[in-house]
């Protein structure tokens, strides 16, 4: 077991460092930082200067550390485009895209989940069918697609909830949070639902597809052999034989949430990390772009690693040793 | 002898869901106008010449002044929108498939060659695969137009959109390839036909892409399917978000992306009438793939 | 008193073809005590009764004719509810793999416990008493603490036993056993099928025993029941089935049953034709494949040594420093193949017996020891260049024909591979006619060539197998296990095929099998393997006759067989 978390342990760090010098390249040769930050009137020998005290004169490698080095302090830079700290700029921006992830996570696993277990044991019946159908429909449209329709449903026809940025927030230390007022839950609600539903039934398919290569395992025809209740049968035995490959796959899942708040947040005008970084892709505004692919990566490292204590609670397998 | 029903059962099975049966043919019926655009089509989007503003924002012809010209109605430009959506759909397929073989080429084989070798080659390949898993499919699309735009000279970025776009959308999508490639050859490589093959001395290349290949091609073409529908949003997902293709060559996303200025107006034949024809497009696709991987899967049926 | 029985039981399983019968009017009954053998071979309906016994039949499968009744119990009457209930707690099954049958999130006490609850209503303290006392009886030593195991930490033989207390915990009437000692080597499976019959006789359950071994029903099965194509073709005691049997069925079925106490020349097989390597005339295309094999003088037979090779495998990672001790899959084996001669491998799974063969074909790299073939040294693995001509000396037919031939290309295509890869024929026509003629020699027909194997049954496919081998014209040819995945009787044909060809060309043949009277019928020498080392080996008649290792002893002693004095009458 032990081995099994230092093994996932490297591998995140290893990604983290790949990652890191992604976003090293990025910074160091797509545009010229210098000329980023000089204007036309600056001296040959002004820039110069710059150049040596930015450090761009040393050797690659001594840059690659540094640069790393200045991350893990949390010093992220400055934006080109509104010479702020990226740091700041992104822990801003932070609350409102996290929340609107975790939502989003949410109804799609507390719909998606029951919904895969019906849909599996019950497959030839109607309910089952139309729901599968329906959530074939469900992958093919596109997440912006979704949005527009909630938009023009709620917002424009019936003109019951907001469709624009993000209101009726707390402030709690540094974090503004929707989740505390109703009112910002109105604004949350089409958001979370538009980034929620794609994954739903992304879920759901997977749940259904894993509990039915389950329910034809060996020992659940032993445990339907053996009488035993089908209740028992179906959320004790299969259940948790299907949640192993299922929750792997949320693991993974969890950079589409990210991904595409990047779309929902650019449709809801959502004051999000992902419209940040939308911005500074338009504006080629470097730093924040780098900033904001380590911080990402970082998200779905650290979310991958407790999936794989999930693995060990659940699976005894990796937990207990093998008896020869 | 599964593989043998199979064989037998795949157009039996074809002829009795209607669904997939449904999805071919619309699938033939939207690639072939793609494809026929320019000689079907009444007008052509990109030429100034074939359309005219009076025509502007014609609603379909089925409504109170509509004209039976425009089927489907025109744009604010005054361009038939079944045109646009043909030439639309042009692209977008272009874009979709070209990227997905060229995601299909270097995912099967780096996947090939992590599974068959193993080792360190193995390690290299998986590990970029993590990276690249870390990064989700948009993030990376977004990122190499990000790059594209801050190398390349204005002049040349927008000249080279098509198959800048096309090489992010191919580079976000290998992973799956390479991860089904992979597991697929480790599987088979255990088998007794390739311990044959290897024992014989064949040459890794040949074991590979003569005996291996050809057995894993079942899974492989579930991916191909359901990655050309992925590739395909894709693509429109970027036109929408204003990254992928500009207004002047509209594809299925970009004329999208114009209809959401109508969403407050009348003109909702701007919006919805492109936006129908992509999930259409895509549901086709998915059933289709859907289908595939319960004939490939038979213990599903 | 009957317990079980069975009366004109049909079942069809509807399909776009029309309705399959997949068991056709069988008649059976099992008294208490009574062990009953359900003996046939691949396709003869034997899980399918069992299955429809316990109602747990496969979709869309069906009962359609018949009655099932449980001491006075209609089976078919059962509502679903009832029938669930039924089972677990009068009838039980033990299924084929243990390896399998055990949900491997759940501690042992926990599936004891919650199938005892689920049919009687008993504390959990109670429950769990009573499935320690089960364990002990059932031979799992220290089964208070072992109890709180997952299915993971118990070996093989142990989680059949562990599968069994499953199946006996609720006190059932009937216990139905489909292949229980299958997965299973000859030491436990003697075990088990000990276990089965004091189970019988102690507590009185009935047992249908469902199995493909014909060994097994004798050694503990006091009636058996022959079916072939779902239908029954003999049943009675089973000394008198076995013994004389009254059915030209079973008459053949006994005939290819290989004797464990002697050498047969060859098997009767029923309609075996005149074709195939024996009685090639010369007017016939096998006679041209004959010719070919024996031409430019590669006749002289050749042999092989080894000499102390050592296999080890990297134990798996533990930490950052620490790996497991490594495990030694070959442990300095010595052993020679004389020129034109069998040598038969015999050993249990684990043993090191394919390991070997993949030493010597140049597949794995042994981490000592040298090789000979012919008295020229033969190069390890990567140091075996890929045109050296021992790839090409060496053949090798694999155990499962379904495996062995790349599904996606045809006989034609897999045939002419040898021919081409080893420059042995540039021809493309020539080659097609020499891979029609050699499909001639091993017994199938000219139309064979343009067909994929999908198209062909085992033992076709297993011909087809032999064909690409001899298409290489070796001079060595291991055999791993080349008839354990097919039935009985197309074991006999097969194995008829090998001594035809081998004494036809002189070939020199290592044959690695687990099972002994397999190996009986073929080998002039043999060689004894146990966990990586080799135990003893000698001409065959002595090796049978007068073993000299324990080991070899005990896997004589408990290989279940046909007592040679019932055959006598």
């Amino acid at each position: 077991m032990a081995w099994f978390l230092i093994k996932r342990l490297a591998q995140s760090v290893l990604v983290m460092v790949a990652v890191a010098f992604l976003a090293f390249s990025l910074f160091r040769f797509v545009g010229d930082p210098v000329s980023q930050m000089t204007g036309v009137e600056t001296s040959v020998e002004d820039r110069e200067r710059l150049r040596e005290e930015l450090g761009l004169n040393d050797p690659f490698a001594l840059q690659f550390l540094r640069f790393t080095g200045d991350l893990l302090q949390g010093d992220f830079g400055y934006s080109y485009r509104t010479r702020q700290p990226v740091g700041e700029m992104i822990l801003d921006r932070l609350p409102a895209t996290i929340e609107l992830g975790v939502v989003a996570l949410l109804i799609s696993l507390v719909v998606g989940i029951p919904a895969g277990i019906y849909t599996a044991l019950r497959p030839k019946g109607v309910t089952s069918q139309s729901v599968l159908l329906l959530t074939l429909v469900g992958v093919s449209i596109p997440t912006f697609v979704i949005g527009i329709m909630l938009i023009f449903t709620f917002g424009v026809w019936l003109n019951w909830l907001p469709t624009f940025g993000r209101g009726g927030t707390v402030e709690i230390g540094w974090w503004e949070s929707s989740l505390l007022r109703p009112e910002g839950w109105r604004f949350l609600i089409l958001p979370a639902l538009t980034l929620g539903v794609y994954q739903l039934t992304l879920t759901m398919r997977l749940v259904r597809a894993e509990m039915m290569e389950v329910m034809r395992s060996d020992h659940i025809r032993f445990a339907t052999a053996r009488g035993v209740p089908w209740r028992r049968l179906h959320f004790r035995h299969a259940l948790p034989n299907t949640m192993i490959p299922v929750i792997t796959i949320i693991g993974l899942q969890f950079g589409g949430v990210i991904a595409f708040s990047i779309v929902t947040e650019s449709v809801f005008q959502w004051p999000g990390m992902g419209l940040l970084f939308l911005e500074s892709i338009r504006f080629v505004d470097i730093p924040v772009m780098s900033v904001y692919l380590v911080v990402i990566a970082f998200f779905f490292v650290v979310v991958n690693l407790a999936v794989d204590l999930l693995y060990v609670a659940i699976d005894p397998r990796l937990r207990v040793r093998e008896a020869a | 002898m599964l593989d043998y029903i199979r064989r037998r059962e795949g157009l039996w099975l074809f002829t009795r869901s209607p669904a997939a049966m449904i999805a071919a043919l619309a699938t033939v019926v939207i690639v072939g106008g793609a494809l026929l655009a320019p000689w079907i089509a009444a007008s052509n989007p990109y030429d100034l010449s074939t359309f005219s503003l009076i025509d502007g924002l014609k609603p379909p012809a089925w409504l109170p002044g509509g004209d039976p010209e425009f089927l489907l109605g025109t744009d604010d430009q005054g361009r038939d929108m079944i045109s646009s959506i043909l030439y639309g759909a042009r692209l977008s397929l272009l874009i979709g498939l070209m990227a997905m073989l060229i995601a299909t080429l270097l995912g099967v084989g780096l996947g090939l060659l992590a599974g068959y070798f193993g080792g360190w080659v193995d390690a290299v390949v998986m590990r970029v695969a993590d990276v690249q898993l870390a990064l989700p499919a948009i993030l990376t699309a977004l990122l190499i137009d990000g790059i594209a735009r801050g190398v390349l000279p204005t002049a040349l970025h927008q000249e080279l959109r098509v198959p800048v776009l096309t090489l992010a959308i191919a580079l976000s999508l290998w992973v799956n390839f390479a991860r089904t490639a992979r597991a697929s050859v480790m599987v088979e490589k255990n088998k007794e036909y390739v311990q044959a093959a290897m024992m014989q001395g064949q040459h890794p290349l040949r074991v590979m892409g003569v005996h291996i290949l050809p057995n894993i091609l079942g899974p492989l073409l579930v991916i191909m399917t359901v990655d050309l529908a992925s590739a395909i949003l894709l693509e429109a997902t970027l036109s929408f978000l204003g990254i992928g293709l500009p207004a002047d060559s509209p594809s299925l996303g970009t004329l999208i992306r114009i209809g959401m200025g109508f969403l407050l107006s009348g003109e909702w034949w701007i919006l919805w009438v492109p936006t129908a024809f992509l999930v259409a497009l895509v549901v086709s696709i998915n059933i289709l793939g859907d289908f595939l991987r319960d004939l490939f899967n038979p213990r599903l049926r | 008193m009957t317990l079980l029985s069975v009366e004109d039981l049909t079942v069809r399983f509807p399909s776009r073809f029309g309705e399959l019968t997949a068991v056709e009017g069988v008649s059976l009954s099992i008294g208490p005590g009574e062990i009953h053998g359900l003996v046939g071979e691949s396709g003869a309906g034997k899980s399918t009764i069992g299955a429809a016994v316990i109602g747990l039949l496969p979709h869309p499968g069906y009962v359609a004719e018949g009655r099932l009744r449980l001491g006075e119990t209609d089976l078919r009457a059962l509502s679903p509810r009832a029938a669930h209930r039924l089972r677990g707690d009068r009838i039980s099954m033990i299924f084929q793999d243990p390896q399998t049958s055990l949900d491997p999130l759940m501690t042992v006490e926990e599936q004891l416990i919650e199938t005892m609850q689920a049919h009687s209503d008993i504390s959990r303290r109670a429950a769990r008493e009573r499935a320690v006392d089960l364990l002990e009886e059932i031979g799992i030593r220290d089964a208070e603490s072992r109890i709180s195991s997952y299915p993971h930490q118990f070996s093989g033989g142990m989680r059949q036993r562990v599968v069994i207390a499953l199946a006996l915990c609720t006190d059932p009437e009937l216990i139905i056993a489909d292949e229980p000692t299958t997965a299973l080597d000859v030491a436990v499976q003697s075990q088990v099928l000990a276990l089965i019959r004091r189970l019988a006789d102690e507590r009185g359950i009935g047992f249908l025993l469902i199995t493909h071994d014909i060994g097994v029903i004798a050694q503990v099965a006091d009636r058996v029941t022959v079916l072939r194509g779902g239908k029954v073709m003999e049943s009675g005691a089973t000394r008198q089935v076995l013994g004389q049997p009254a059915h030209d069925y079973t008459r053949d079925l006994m005939d290819s049953v290989p004797p464990i106490d002697r050498r047969l020349e060859r098997f009767r097989v029923p309609g075996e034709g005149g074709g195939g390597a024996r009685h090639a005339q010369d007017d016939r295309p096998a006679a041209q494949a004959r010719r070919w094999l024996t031409a430019e003088g590669e006749t002289e037979p050749v042999g092989l040594s080894l000499d102390e090779v050592t296999v080890r495998f990297a134990g798996a990672r533990r930490g950052l420093w620490t790996r497991e001790a490594p495990f030694v899959a070959l442990d300095g084996v010595s052993l020679s193949v004389r020129p034109g001669s069998v040598l038969g491998l015999v050993g249990e799974s684990g043993s090191g017996k394919s390991t070997l063969a993949k030493v010597i074909t140049g597949l794995v790299s042994p981490a000592s020891g040298q090789m000979s073939l012919g008295g020229e040294a033969l190069p390890a693995a990567k140091a075996r260049p890929r045109g050296h001509a021992a790839r090409r000396l060496i053949q090798m037919i694999f155990q499962d024909p379904f495996s062995s031939l790349n599904a996606r290309h045809d006989v034609g295509r897999i045939l002419g591979e040898p021919l081409w890869l080893y420059g042995l024929e540039p021809d493309a026509k020539r080659r097609r006619a020499l891979s029609a003629a050699m499909l001639d020699l091993v017994g199938l027909p000219a139309d064979a060539i343009d067909k994929y194997p999908h198209q062909f049954s085992g033992g076709q496919r297993q011909r087809i197998a032999i064909a690409r081998a001899l298409l290489a014209r070796p001079r060595f040819l291991i055999c791993d296990e080349p008839t354990s995945a097919l039935d009985v009787s197309i074991q006999a044909q097969v194995l008829n095929l090998l001594k035809d060809l081998q004494s036809l060309f002189g070939l020199t043949v290592l044959f690695i099998s687990h099972d002994l009277a397999v190996v009986r019928q073929l080998a002039d020498e043999v060689a004894v393997m146990q966990s990586g080392k080799l135990v003893e080996a000698g001409p065959t008649d002595q090796i049978f006759e007068r073993p000299r290792a324990d080991y070899t002893r005990d896997l004589l002693r408990l290989t279940p067989v046909m007592p040679a004095e019932w055959r006598a009458a």
